[in-house]
């Protein structure tokens, strides 16, 4: 009944592909009649089933191109326009689009699932794919295809014309390369590097031994080839670099080997001039070595994740890396970061529970290694990483890092508390609790204490008092004890000043603790401890009572709000959901379901609890008061949810029917095991997302240029004009001198007239006028009528029809400058001339 | 991109006494000064006018000292027996003493003969003290009596003997010249005012007094007496106000600084305690000998103390003045201008501020650190002037070398001299509850890396011998500590009522004491 109402919504952006096939271009466009500096202006990126497309140089998400049913794998520019790029998709399709407006011009369909697409200038028509053969999933089987595209006007064509290139190839994407325009293409797998000649028709093989004398690894990782020269470069699993050459005849190759990686190659990219190779690895190093100069290089260190791809614009003034974090960093070709574009960081796990940062609202969870990231789902943005362990990070394999284990926000925002961990799977854990108060000055936070060793073993869980007035702390540990810490608590240093101490410690038979939890008024604090939850008063910590319900260790824990604040829910091991009244002390409901997650919504009574039974995870809203559930969602998602949280709206939504209803006040958010982040929202909200993504218009479509920039400012003028006489109006008013600027700037510059001729047009265009509409479409009307006139005059000479066109446009001028009447005149005339000619036709 | 995060030496407190201001001002005293007397110093006193001379009384004679010099500037002689008790007048002109015999001296400070004798008492006068008028002295003695002496006439003007045993402490009140308080052996503290000529006020210490003090707002009165000292209220007619236990010997002496009246005490403990405001030990001066007198100058620009060895020790604070004349001789570089020139511009308010690209400055380790040479990063940490006085970077170069799992190739392939450093380091700070869990690591990985050519090296050789010695006698130790704490445990658990709670509030008590142990 209620999945028509509400639905599953993913928040995740730059989702990177489990096959590493994150591809992504940086595109130069720009207009070529004013010969303006070559502006990168675009990168578009595979994600999900989408391609997105971002501006370089407001690091903006700009529009997505939608239509794939699956994930996108590859994509490519169309080397016959470079407005418009190929994208291929598991789901066994290659679309054409046109980036900028974001529209689907073709659909191939090919029938296979594809993983990767290449494309060369010399082979015009031809698409180079990655097909999976293979019929059972466990031998995979690539081939490398080519795929000659059928030229029809339909939208969808079947392609079927195929031509296997090579049957065995390795699933990276990486490892496949197209040398010197197309000539030959270069492709490894495992241990073989294979050259095939197009020319020649002929595949060239050379195999490197497994391992050499020092035991290093020879597999091949990736391969890119020198755009003008005969070489091709390799990356390979020990971090060594070979540069082939000579290997068109097979016997007499060639090849020089350079090594700075102490890791795997993952990507290499050859600059457009061919002058630098640029590389990266784990170590998050972007190297950028010298062509011919053997070991010259430079270094842009701790760039964030392993570097995963590079690429560089057409014209070399921009290089792009993607990271394993959820990033892409645009540098310049000086070497110089000047853009990043930062998803929601997704570290290898996420240890922190979902929190809310109640200051600014932001999703706070683990981010980059050893930083807590704050993410605004409201603008759906990366805000900021806090520095927690203020290390610094050593990017090798395997190597045991310190990461953030847990982390709790007070009730105001003013205090984060967090735990770092080191040496989880060894023997000597190493763990910091730290302090940070919310510096009002800076708007970040401030490290205020470090306590060493605030337990003997490793901390479970923590959890901040309710209450306004006193921030207390409670750790639980594993060695059997619970703490409090307070603020300013040591009387023996004399300066006042606001260190944090531990006020209290205690245990209960030595059992392990397993959950905390504070009261809403915060009188109250719950631990419980194996089987027993005991209760606390906090002001002179006595233990009030202790409840039980046996058998099954306590998991989670929480207190009822508002009017449900006597009650205390609890989950156990067990299957069992444990419903107590803390007037009566006695146990008030129970239920038998398996609870994975128990999440409180702080600004209403009702608690959401996780289910995972048999394969899939249910979702039950309810209050403690009732055992009823008032909103039941099976089958949410596959995987264990362990963490969720409610999010606060900006405001309240009226929603009057029962089922989502529990929505208005907040909205649940969920990690799955999968680490994707997902919600639900209402079906009015739905709407409302969608008319707004509608709106985006992208406006900059033409290249910044001193002239644009003239012109910009007249336009700015006059949207502000229009935007102050139509407030309601969705959309600005098209400009109506900006047709003939978009006319003057788009037209190829051979087949415009004279300057001189068209300042008066231009000029005209700037001034505003009461008829300009009117003129507009007389205007189009004359061109129609102009290409009539062509198809009437083809007979003439070839060389005529320039001057014609010219003359044509010194009319328009001339017409445009003369009355309406006149030139209304003049259609008649023209009119009745073209009757004419068909009167003189039909006679005959 | 983010620059490079220099290694973090943490900062863990020490254990033992809080560094606060208090200790720091009496932390700034010079080391003392001794000068040898000729038998136990009973008595010293400054003298009000600067240059603040003072008068020690010592066996059978007195001397002057001036604040700087090591000798005596004057010494009165004229004493048959024991000297005791010698003090300034409020000008600082004469100077009184009793003596062993029963006779009072009253000597001018320019002259070596008394000017007047007053004879009366028949034992030994311990105490002798001028009132504020000037004009008269007053003198506690040994046969239970408290007279009263006109010094123009050298005549006994009263008597007065409520005291039950010998009288050993003597203060004069400064506002009022009738009044005086004795402290007695008789355990007794007692206010006389020569106008009625009676106590007016009798308070119980006790103990035998040993010395009794007046605030300078005479409103407080200090005794000290036992191993005790109290604080007498005198305007809530001689309330209790506390009694401080601090000293495991007999108090012998007490003063006041001049500066905020921090309460100053000396014990045959041979320690000198000095309390605050609200009469908490701040600070504490070790002496080599019990300590029967002690004063402090006016400014507390010195503090004497006198011992029952005859040894005066006298400590003179330290200025910062001192300190500057030091450092400038030393130095030698460009001066201050120098380094300041152009930077202490300020910005007019409509100039275009074009701020510099912020340098990150690096330790030389850190900079190694960070192109990872990791051997001579630990070479740097562990550089003379590092290890010795600042241990905590070099500990903290090795948890970073072990975080970036780079411990063991730093420490690998070295020859016996930098070997020789490591292991002296380890043997210094490894029983350092703070760094002993890296620096254990350090030795576990030594041990292995070098194991088989130990035996080339007589000097490793026998460091490693001396570091086994030490490790196992700090095992004992541990391992004693941990009896302790089994016992400790056993008796707080009997002392506590049964009761749930009760047990749990004993745990904190144990991890102090294991912290301790630690």
């Amino acid at each position: 009944m209620a999945i028509t109402v509400v639905s599953v919504k993913k928040v995740l952006l730059l989702r990177t592909l489990p096959l590493k096939l994150n591809e992504e271009v940086v595109e130069e466009y720009g207009s070529h009649r004013f010969m303006l500096s070559h502006g990168c202006r675009f990168v578009l990126c595979a994600s999900g089933d989408l391609v997105k497309v971002y501006s370089t140089r407001t690091e903006e998400w700009l529009h997505s191109l939608q239509g794939h049913t699956n994930q996108v794998t590859g994509i490519a520019l169309n080397p016959a326009n470079h407005l418009q790029v190929y994208s291929c998709s598991a789901d066994g399709t290659v679309k054409l689009w046109d980036f900028i407006d974001g529209i689907l011009i073709k659909t191939f369909i090919i029938g296979y699932p594809l993983f990767a697409i290449y494309v060369s200038e010399k082979h015009e028509g031809v698409l180079f794919l990655h097909v999976s053969m293979a019929t059972d999933s466990k031998n995979e089987c690539f081939q490398l295809v080519a795929v000659h595209l059928p030229k029809s006007a339909e939208q969808e064509v079947e392609a079927k014309e195929m031509s296997v290139v090579s049957s065995h190839i390795s699933s990276n994407p990486s490892c496949t390369a197209f040398g010197r325009g197309g000539e030959y293409i270069a492709f490894a797998r495992r241990l073989q590097l294979n050259v095939y000649f197009f020319r020649k028709q002929k595949t060239c093989s050379f195999s490197l031994k497994a391992t050499d004398k020092k035991g290093a690894q020879n597999a091949f990782t990736c391969i890119t080839c020198h755009p003008t020269d005969d070489c091709i470069a390799t990356g390979h699993e020990d971090g060594k670099i070979r540069l082939w050459r000579n290997f068109i005849h097979k016997k007499e190759y060639t090849y020089s080997t350079q090594h700075w990686h102490h890791n795997a190659v993952n990507t290499l990219c050859f600059t457009p001039e061919g002058t630098h190779l640029l590389s990266g690895g784990i170590e998050s190093v972007l190297v950028q070595w010298q062509y011919g100069a053997g070991n010259r290089k430079e270094f842009l260190p701790r760039l964030g994740g392993s570097i995963l791809h590079i690429s560089a614009s057409s014209d070399g003034q921009l290089f792009c890396t993607s990271h394993s974090d959820n990033k892409i960093t645009v540098i310049e070709s000086s070497f110089k970061v000047c853009g990043v574009l930062q998803g929601l960081v997704k570290g290898d796990a996420v240890l922190t529970d979902l929190m809310i940062d109640p200051r600014s609202k932001a999703l706070v969870l683990n981010g980059k290694p050893g930083h807590l990231q704050f993410y605004s789902l409201l603008r759906d943005k990366h805000l900021y990483n806090l520095d927690i362990v203020q290390q610094e990070y050593i990017y090798e394999a395997g190597l045991d890092q310190f990461e953030v284990a847990k982390a709790a926000f007070d009730i105001k925002g003013s205090w984060l508390a967090t735990v770092e961990e080191r040496g989880q799977k060894s023997s000597d854990l190493e763990f910091f609790l730290k302090l940070w108060a919310f510096d009002e000055r800076t708007q970040s936070f401030v490290l205020n204490t470090t306590i060493t060793a605030a337990h003997t073993d490793r901390i479970i869980s923590m959890c901040f008092s309710s209450s306004e007035e006193t921030t207390m702390l409670v750790t639980i540990a594993e060695d059997g004890q619970f703490k409090a810490w307070c603020q300013g608590a040591d009387a023996d240093t004399q300066q006042n000043q606001n260190f944090w101490s531990c006020d209290f410690v205690g245990s209960y038979h030595n059992l392990k603790p397993t959950n905390c939890s504070f009261s809403a008024d915060s009188s109250l604090l719950a631990v419980s401890f194996q089987e027993v939850i005991t209760i606390w008063s906090p002001e002179t910590w006595e233990m009030l009572t202790t409840l039980c319900q046996p058998p099954g260790i306590i998991r989670d824990l929480c207190f009822g709000r508002l009017s449900c604040s006597k009650y205390l829910l609890g989950t156990t091991t067990r299957n069992l959901l444990c419903c107590w009244n803390l007037l009566t002390c006695a146990l008030e409901w129970s239920s038998s379901v398996e609870v994975s997650k128990l999440q409180p919504d702080p600004l209403s009574e009702n608690v959401a609890a996780f289910s995972y039974q048999s394969k899939h995870t249910d979702l039950f809203v309810f209050k403690p008061s009732e055992p009823r559930p008032l909103f039941t969602n099976k089958n949410v998602c596959s995987e264990k949810v362990h963490r969720a949280v409610f999010v606060p709206r900006e405001e309240l939504l009226n929603n009057c029917d029962e089922s989502s209803q529990w929505l208005n006040r907040s909205q649940l958010y969920f990690l799955t095991q999968n680490m994707d982040l997902l919600t639900f929202s209402t079906a009015t909200e739905e709407d409302r997302m969608l008319s707004s993504s509608k709106q985006l218009v992208i406006d900059d479509s033409v290249a910044v240029t001193p002239f644009y920039l003239l012109l910009g400012k007249h336009r700015q003028q006059q949207q502000k004009l229009n935007t102050q006489s139509h407030p309601a109006a969705d959309k600005p008013q098209q400009p109506q001198g900006s047709v003939t600027i978009k006319e003057l700037l788009h037209t190829p510059a051979h087949v415009l007239p004279a300057a001189s001729v068209l300042c008066s047009m231009f000029v005209n265009s700037l001034l505003i006028s009461n008829t300009g509409v009117q003129q507009d479409c007389l205007r189009e009307e004359m061109d129609s009528e102009k290409e009539e006139e062509d198809s009437e005059e083809e007979m003439e000479a070839c060389d005529s029809q320039q001057e014609l066109r010219v003359q044509g446009s010194v009319d328009e001028v001339m017409l445009k400058l003369s009355k309406a009447q006149e030139r209304e005149l003049k259609r008649v005339r023209k009119t009745d001339f073209s009757w004419m000619a068909d009167l003189i036709d039909s006679k005959p | 991109m983010a620059s490079f995060k220099p290694t973090k030496v943490p900062f863990l407190p020490k254990l033992g006494e809080k560094v606060t201001e208090e200790t720091l001002y009496w932390k700034n005293y010079k080391s003392p000064v001794q000068i040898k007397e000729f038998g136990a110093i009973t008595k010293i006193d400054f003298s009000p006018l600067p240059p603040h001379n003072y008068a020690v009384t010592a066996s059978t004679r007195i001397h002057i000292y001036g604040p700087h010099s090591q000798e005596p500037i004057r010494s009165f002689t004229r004493f048959r027996d024991t000297a005791y008790g010698g003090r300034f007048r409020g000008d600082g002109k004469l100077l009184v003493a009793g003596s062993e015999e029963g006779l009072i001296r009253l000597f001018d400070i320019s002259g070596r003969v008394a000017l007047r004798q007053f004879k009366g008492h028949t034992k030994a006068v311990h105490m002798t003290s001028f009132l504020s008028d000037g004009f008269r002295v007053v003198s506690g003695s040994d046969d239970l009596s408290c007279r009263v002496w006109d010094v123009p006439s050298a005549v006994e003007l009263s008597s007065l003997t409520e005291h039950t045993d010998y009288i050993r402490a003597l203060a004069p009140s400064k506002l009022n010249p009738d009044l005086f308080v004795t402290g007695s052996y008789d355990h007794t503290v007692k206010v006389f005012d020569m106008r009625s000529g009676s106590s007016v006020m009798t308070m119980q210490h006790g103990h035998p007094v040993e010395c009794v003090l007046l605030y300078p707002s005479e409103a407080l009165l200090v005794s000290t007496g036992g191993r005790y000292v109290k604080v007498w209220d005198l305007l809530k007619g001689g309330q209790e106000l506390v009694s401080l236990k601090n000293h495991h010997k007999t108090v012998t002496c007490a003063c006041l600084s001049s500066v905020g009246n921090k309460l100053l005490t000396g014990s045959l403990d041979r320690h000198v305690k000095v309390y605050n405001s609200s009469y908490k030990v701040v600070h504490n001066f070790d002496c080599d000998a019990s300590i029967l007198s002690m004063a402090i100058a006016p400014d507390d620009e010195a503090l004497a103390v006198g011992m029952t060895n005859g040894v005066l020790s006298v400590r003179h604070r330290r200025h910062k003045k001192d300190k500057e004349t030091l450092t400038s001789r030393r130095r030698r570089g460009p001066s201050y201008q120098v380094f300041v020139k152009g930077k202490n511009f300020v910005p007019r308010q409509d100039d275009f501020l074009v701020s510099k690209p912020v340098k990150q400055y690096l330790r030389k380790y850190d900079k190694q650190l960070k192109s990872f040479e990791v051997s001579k990063a630990l070479d740097t940490a562990l550089q003379t002037w590092t290890r010795t006085s600042k241990p905590d970077v070099t500990v903290a170069v090795i948890i970073e070398l072990k975080r970036r799992g780079t411990l063991k190739n730093a420490l690998a392939g070295r020859n016996e001299e930098s070997l020789t450093k490591i292991l002296n380091f380890l043997l210094k700070h490894i029983f350092d509850p703070r760094f002993s869990r890296p620096l254990l690591m350090v030795g576990d990985i030594v041990l292995d890396l070098y194991q088989q050519v130990f035996h080339q090296s007589p000097v490793v050789e026998r460091l490693l011998q001396r570091l086994m010695e030490v490790l196992g006698r700090e095992a004992e130790l541990q391992q004693e500590l941990l009896q302790v704490l089994g016992i400790l445990d056993t008796l707080f658990t009997s002392l506590t009522p049964r009761k749930e709670v009760a047990a749990l509030a004993a745990s904190p008590v144990a991890q102090e004491s294991q912290l301790q142990a630690a």
